[in-house]
């Protein structure tokens, strides 16, 4: 008899994802990968050390505290005290999961149901519009919309919310406005100005705030990441994410975390006790002590927090010079560790790639990938259906990557350039 | 700058009020969890704790040298794996399973690793179950099960084990605790989506047989449903028993989902690596739910279990394999504990598999049925705490393993985990001869 294998409904129309696509295409050892935000570069030293030392501790390699290993959270706590005006209490303000994107799962499915209104600023880091329709709740989209600038480098502050239209998206259905700083991709960090807009229309609305800042380390000379959660009226409304893999450079160990306060937080406990109970121990030992080390130092500039952004920075500078060489427009990011840019200038003959559908910049990244073995990703795969075309023009590089790969890169685009001359 | 510790319970005009609906109503009705109970209570007291299933021994030699190689080799481990799975790790696990299951297993599509077998029981419930969607569980049940049905919107259908009466003096055996053919028949309707099955059984430690599992076969068959088998205890099987896959009956492969675990197959439950194997028409299910949930699972750990089983699957079937060492050691301890908790009028349940056995308190609860507690709360939970503040034991009430409306019928067991060490083992012994001093006139 043949299976009626019907799939639960949850799920229907959420089983493609544009990284299982690119990440294939950019496998081939011989592309130069800018795509994926994979740092090639190596997690600081004392971190590596850390976990090695870590495998022969006995204990570690059973259960630990399902909400979160004891010392991690104690660690997560005194770290997170110095921006918040309240104590954090470690066990019932802290959630640990497998990654942000655990910690972004555990928030939607633990506070939005169905019928609830999702807003959600795009262009959005591509998994907040499927968890949230995976919740059955409809996710409401609000474009940053970048100003003309004549004669100035086109920076990532010039992508703006229009206030007005943002409070136009929030009704008495909106549950929750996911919010991410520094901003992925764009490299947005917004200001004391813009979250205090949003802050205002979350509390006039009663909706919750989640704050997606995994890349807070990642801000550049003159920007300054601000938590929406310190701003009045928003601690209690506000989960705040963070990852480990973007904090310490080593995205596999898939740690998050979720910082709120109690009433929001134990729900997302609950999500985590039926469905992963408990995250791997070692690493979050590991974690702890790693950040031990840099919490005491948080004020010299060997901190990780500090030299990280430092490091990054040049990769940056270099990174956009680059991309102007090319003849494209890239947009400065202030944070994170993504630039994207307009390459509708290089006026590229895309006609041998097949699938017309396809928006621009899917087509371009395919045949950058394939002629050039350049990778990227197309900025309209953080889009929603319906307005991918408002980025189709838009190609994602990621610049956390060794010096050798942008040697690889700036070779690359030398002979590209050559050949356009 | 003054740092105010601002509680909300604490200052009522602060408590935050939502005017709509807080949290989701999938919630509804699976906040509360046991074993943040009793591991509370085990913790706070000096106890020998026979209670949540961990080892309290390290993990084999070649899995700790795995997990350092994995984490001082290539640094670009430090990075995201492949979604689906690190890929040395889904090729063994396909090669390995697909000899056990008698399967050509394909690494891509038939294979997907989650965080512990507990993180494949919930995305293959989220993938496949449905609002008003039947599961059938046979109780006693690993807790979870129920949950996460109703997480999903399912409705759970129980189906209880009957243990048949003993002859006087003898122990009582998993083996005798059994589905009623007809009762489990009756169990199916056309809303049935899936049936879990779990094999060896935690926590009454039954190894299914092959009538047993040819019967559920036959039924899953007939009515079309899908059958999720959560083997994490396989290599865990006691005096020759042999573990059976129901996937490797004809006719189930293509309808069953087989869920297996690094943490009790290497005794390293820290590590957090488990998987599911199944057809490509129910796997590619999985995995939209799992990239849309934790996207990737950690890669040093995947690669230390992709390294230990490439030693397992060299010493396979030998007396050097880790997985006929391991059940030996662990039939000794159980065998210990059973004769041990004889002593002071526990009843243990021999069971088959498992990390875990039951033991009937029957007697307690004629000698001292008014033992400390609330008002409706089981015999079983009140036996426990008074065993933790008085005795010195920690183990777990069996009726956290039933559905509510059973729990004030099986009330009389609880549960003890004797994959411990030998000084776990006589430090219980110490705490049993102390009880038993005390019971003497």
């Amino acid at each position: 008899m043949s299976l009626k294998i019907t799939n639960a409904k949850r799920i229907e129309g959420l089983d493609s994802n544009v990284w299982i696509e690119f990440t294939k295409l950019a496998a081939d050892p011989s592309v130069v990968n800018l795509g994926q935000g994979l740092p090639d570069i190596s997690p600081p030293i004392y971190v590596k050390e850390k976990l090695s030392k870590i495998a022969a501790i006995d204990s570690l390699n059973q259960y630990t505290r399902g909400f979160g290993h004891p010392s991690l959270v104690k660690a997560l706590a005194c770290l997170y005290e110095k921006f918040y005006q309240n104590q954090i209490n470690p066990n019932k303000e802290i959630l640990v999961t497998v990654g942000a994107y655990g910690s972004l799962f555990n928030s939607i499915q633990g506070l939005i149901d169905e019928g609830d209104e999702v807003i959600i600023i795009m262009p959005f880091y591509d998994c907040y519009e499927p968890m949230v329709r995976m919740a059955g709740a409809t996710p409401v989209f609000i474009p940053l919309r970048s100003k003309p600038v004549n004669g100035k480098k086109w920076s990532s502050s010039d992508w703006t919310l229009d206030p007005q239209e943002l409070a136009s998206k929030f009704n008495s259905k909106t549950k929750a406005i996911i919010l991410n700083t520094p901003h992925n991709p764009i490299g947005k960090v917004y200001t004391k100005e813009e979250l205090q807009v949003i802050a205002d229309l979350c509390i006039k609305y009663d909706t919750l705030c989640i704050s997606d800042e995994v890349y807070e380390w990642l801000v550049y000379t003159g920007n300054k990441h601000l938590k929406i959660a310190t701003f009045p009226g928003m601690w209690e409304r506000t989960i705040t994410i963070g990852s480990a893999g973007k904090t310490f450079s080593v995205t596999g160990w898939k740690l998050g975390w979720s910082v709120g306060p109690h009433h929001l937080i134990k729900h997302l406990q609950t999500v985590q006790q039926n469905t992963i109970y408990t995250c791997a121990t070692p690493l979050q030992e590991a974690l702890a002590q790693a950040f031990w080390i840099d919490i005491k130092r948080m004020d010299d500039p060997e901190c990780y927090f500090n030299s990280l952004p430092k490091e990054l920075e040049v990769k940056r500078d270099r990174m956009i010079h680059l991309l102007e060489n090319l003849g494209l427009k890239p947009i400065v990011p202030d944070g994170g560790y993504f630039i994207i840019a307009d390459v509708s200038l290089l006026d590229a003959d895309l006609s041998g790639m097949k699938d017309s559908n396809e928006p621009y910049d899917y087509k371009f990244v395919k045949w950058m990938t394939k002629n050039k073995k350049l990778s990227a990703i197309p900025v309209s795969a953080f889009c929603n259906t319906e307005t991918k075309l408002q980025f189709e023009k838009f190609v994602r590089f990621c610049f956390i990557k060794k010096d050798s790969t942008l040697d690889a890169a700036e070779e690359i685009i030398k002979a590209w350039t050559g050949q356009k001359s | 700058m003054m740092r105010l510790e601002i509680r909300a319970e604490a200052c009522p005009y602060l408590k935050f009020a939502m005017s709509k609906r807080l949290q989701a109503r999938r919630l509804d009705g699976i906040d509360h969890n046991p074993w943040v109970e009793f591991g509370k209570m085990a913790s706070e007291y000096d106890v020998v704790n026979l209670g949540q299933g961990f080892p309290d021994f390290p993990p084999p030699d070649f899995a700790i040298q795995a997990f350092q190689l994995a984490l001082n080799s290539d640094f670009m481990l430090n990075q995201y794996t492949k979604a689906f799975g690190y890929p040395p790790l889904t090729k063994i696990l396909a090669s390995f399973f697909g000899k056990l299951l008698g399967q050509e297993i394909d690494p891509l599509k038939n294979v997907l690793v989650t965080v512990g077998a507990y993180g494949a029981l919930f995305t293959a419930f989220q993938a496949l179950v449905d609002e008003g969607d039947e599961v059938i569980i046979v109780e006693p049940f690993f807790d979870c099960y129920e949950p996460m049905t109703l997480m999903a919107g399912g409705r759970p259908v129980f189906v209880t084990l009957k243990p048949s009466p003993t002859q006087d003096g003898e122990l009582d055996s998993a083996s005798n605790w059994q589905l009623d053919p007809t009762e489990l028949a009756s169990k199916f309707t056309s809303r049935t989506k899936a049936l879990i099955l779990n094999t060896p059984n935690n926590p009454v430690g039954k190894v299914f047989s092959k009538a047993e599992l040819e019967l559920v076969a036959s039924l899953c068959q007939q009515h079309d449903v899908i059958c999720i088998s959560d083997e994490v205890y396989q290599w865990l099987v006691y005096d020759g028993h042999q573990h059976i896959s129901i996937a490797s009956l004809p006719g189930m492969w293509e309808r069953t989902l087989t869920i297996g675990s690094a943490g009790k197959s290497f005794s390293a439950t820290g590590w957090k690596v488990g998987w599911a194997l199944g057809p490509d028409s129910l796997m590619k299910h999985l995995r939209t739910v799992h990239q849309n949930t934790i996207y990737h699972c950690p890669t040093q750990g995947q690669a230390a279990v992709a390294q230990s089983f490439q030693h397992e699957q060299l010493h396979f079937g030998q007396p050097s394999s880790y997985f006929v060492q391991l059940p030996q050691a662990v039939q000794r301890y159980r065998d210990h504990m059973i004769r041990s908790l004889q002593s002071v009028g526990l009843k243990p349940v021999v069971p088959q598999g498992s990390y875990f056995l039951i033991a009937d308190i029957s007697d307690f609860k004629t000698q001292m049925p008014d033992l400390p507690g609330d008002a409706d709360e089981p015999y079983d939970r009140r036996f426990v705490k008074w065993m933790i503040r008085n005795k010195g034991l920690a183990a777990i009430p069996v009726s956290v393993f039933y559905s509510t409306p059973h729990r004030k019928q099986f009330d009389h067991y609880v549960r003890f985990c004797f994959v411990k060490d030998e000084s776990t083992l006589q430090a219980m012994d110490e705490k049993l001869q102390k009880w038993k001093d005390e019971l003497r006139p």
